[in-house]
């Protein structure tokens, strides 16, 4: 491409967008709310993806083994446990640190549960984890085989459940933000039609002078662009301040772990600016083939 | 030969026939007529000269290449060499007249110093000189179709149509529109004119070819038969 065209294409662009300045003001409040709400939709879905995965990393099992074990046959066990496919950690847990967590839950030592019971009631157990909370329902499966291990324990049927819920959470979610990105696209689509049917006899004459398609095409697509990106800084800007003073007023009130990572959030932001050009462009494009069709 | 048509057929997608079997040759710089009723054609026949519309049947060549079978993407060519005069001038209100000239010039991509060049010769041509920077609204009807002229030339066509150039113009000012395209037909570039005035036809002696109903009922190389 000339250099020549480029200075053109631009210089299109900013004419265009300063002679039409209702539709312009227009066009950037349209992005501006879409990618409000959009913005709003990602975060919400990124703070229950966090909440999601919380909770999907606490799940474990344990594995209760059998009493009379060698010391050998112990760490045999622990070999194949952890031979196991998807199989992040074991961890190996005494009958005496068991019962100490135990008589700890229980708030302090006045519980001596060893001389109220007469004896420690608790066997040995691994804690295991694995790389995939999904896997734990397989791996325990197999743990349960396992010659030496009495049981295991996964918190079975909740843990089914939790991950049914957190599937459709994350579904439902990406869902809205597909549904929302669509809506965006038609309402820039339409007002960027304004603006071109404002001028569709000068596409129409360029189109008989001889004008490429592209040609006739760059300076809507830069002005989509800058309108797509424009309207998506503003967004950002607001967002970002609303969400800043939220986590700093409610990060620490609730057990709910926020998303205050900066790298991630200033990563959600630059999406949304791209965000902001591509509806830009592609509602540009979508309003403007029927008019070069000529 | 600059135009072929052969057996050229076109019906609309809603089954309106607009030309019926239209076959004609136009040689390199002739002055050409086209006349008949409202309905009979002529919008359509032109059309089929820059591919705003194709054909349902038949062959075109301009310049012995097929414009039918032609690309989309390679009809910006062919209307390079196709200058197009609008009955009511589609001119940009809101550029002045040698903007609206070289506006013709910019989105084929000529570079500047071509542009205003070429636009300073058109405005000499077609006797505007001291309107350059007047907008439409400040000219009139005449002068706007001479601006309209001006930028059908700007890109040097093979071929100038004009689509009744002077259906909105009174009669005086049609004669020195009609004195400009002979002149610019004397220089060298093809003329096909499409119009509904008898009393210009009849005066300047050139072919006619007469349409009704999609057919070509009449091609008279000096107009004497028709009119």
């Amino acid at each position: 491409m000339r250099l020549r065209n480029v200075v053109y294409f631009w210089r299109e662009a900013w004419k265009s967008l300063r002679r039409n300045k209702v539709l312009t003001i227009a066009s950037v409040s349209t992005v501006s709310i879409c990618i409000l709400i959009l913005g709003m939709a990602v975060l919400m879905t990124a703070n229950a993806g966090n909440v999601m995965k919380k909770l999907e990393s606490d799940v474990e099992m344990v594995a209760f083994l059998d009493r009379a074990l060698t010391r050998s046959q112990i760490s045999q066990i622990e070999e194949q446990i952890s031979r196991l496919d998807g199989v992040k950690s074991v961890k190996f847990v005494s009958r005496d640190t068991a019962l100490a967590r135990l008589e700890k839950s229980y708030g302090n030592k006045e519980y001596d549960l060893k001389s109220t019971l007469g004896k420690n009631p608790l066997p040995h157990s691994f804690e295991v984890k694995a790389k995939n909370p999904h896997d734990v329902p397989r791996i325990a499966s197999k743990v349960g085989k396992i010659e030496g291990v009495y049981k295991v324990n996964y918190g079975q049927g909740v843990v089914e459940r939790l991950f049914a819920v957190t599937k459709w959470v994350r579904a439902i979610s990406l869902a809205f933000i597909v549904l929302l990105s669509l809506g965006a696209i038609f309402l820039i689509a339409t007002t960027i039609r304004l603006a071109i049917y404002a001028r569709r006899k000068e596409i129409y004459l360029m189109k008989l002078v001889g004008a490429t398609d592209w040609f006739i095409r760059w300076p809507f697509f830069i002005e989509g662009i800058l309108l797509g990106t424009l309207g998506a800084l503003f967004s950002i800007l607001l967002l970002a301040g609303a969400y800043s003073s939220l986590v700093s007023n409610m990060g620490s009130v609730y057990f709910i772990p926020l998303v205050t990572g900066g790298p991630i959030l200033n990563q959600l932001y630059i999406a949304l600016l791209a965000a902001g050009a591509v509806l830009g462009v592609v509602g540009t494009y979508i309003s403007l083939n029927r008019f070069l069709d000529v | 030969m600059l135009v072929q048509f052969y057996n050229v057929s076109k019906i609309y997608s809603n089954g309106v026939k607009a030309l019926d079997d239209v076959s004609l040759k136009i040689e390199r710089g002739e002055f050409l007529f086209l006349m008949g009723p409202s309905g009979a054609g002529k919008s359509t026949l032109i059309k089929l000269f820059f591919r705003e519309e194709a054909p349902t049947r038949g062959q075109i060549f301009i310049a012995s290449r097929s414009i039918v079978r032609m690309k989309r993407s390679e009809v910006p060519r062919l209307r390079r060499n196709i200058g197009i005069v609008f009955q009511d001038f589609k001119l940009l209100e809101n550029k002045t007249a040698s903007e609206n000239i070289a506006f013709a010039m910019e989105v084929v991509g000529a570079n500047p110093k071509e542009i205003s060049q070429r636009v300073a010769e058109v405005i000499e041509m077609v006797g505007l000189k001291g309107k350059e920077n007047s907008f439409p609204g400040e000219l009139s009807g005449g002068e706007q179709q001479r601006v309209g002229i001006a930028r059908a030339l700007a890109n040097r066509p093979l071929l100038l149509i004009a689509d009744e150039p002077t259906g909105n113009l009174d009669i005086d000012t049609s004669r020195e529109i009609m004195e400009l395209l002979f002149d610019i037909n004397r220089k060298g570039t093809t003329v096909i004119m499409a119009t509904h005035a008898r009393e210009l036809v009849k005066a300047a002696r050139k072919r006619v070819i007469l349409l009704d109903k999609g057919r070509v009922i009449a091609d008279n190389p000096n107009g004497e038969s028709i009119v």
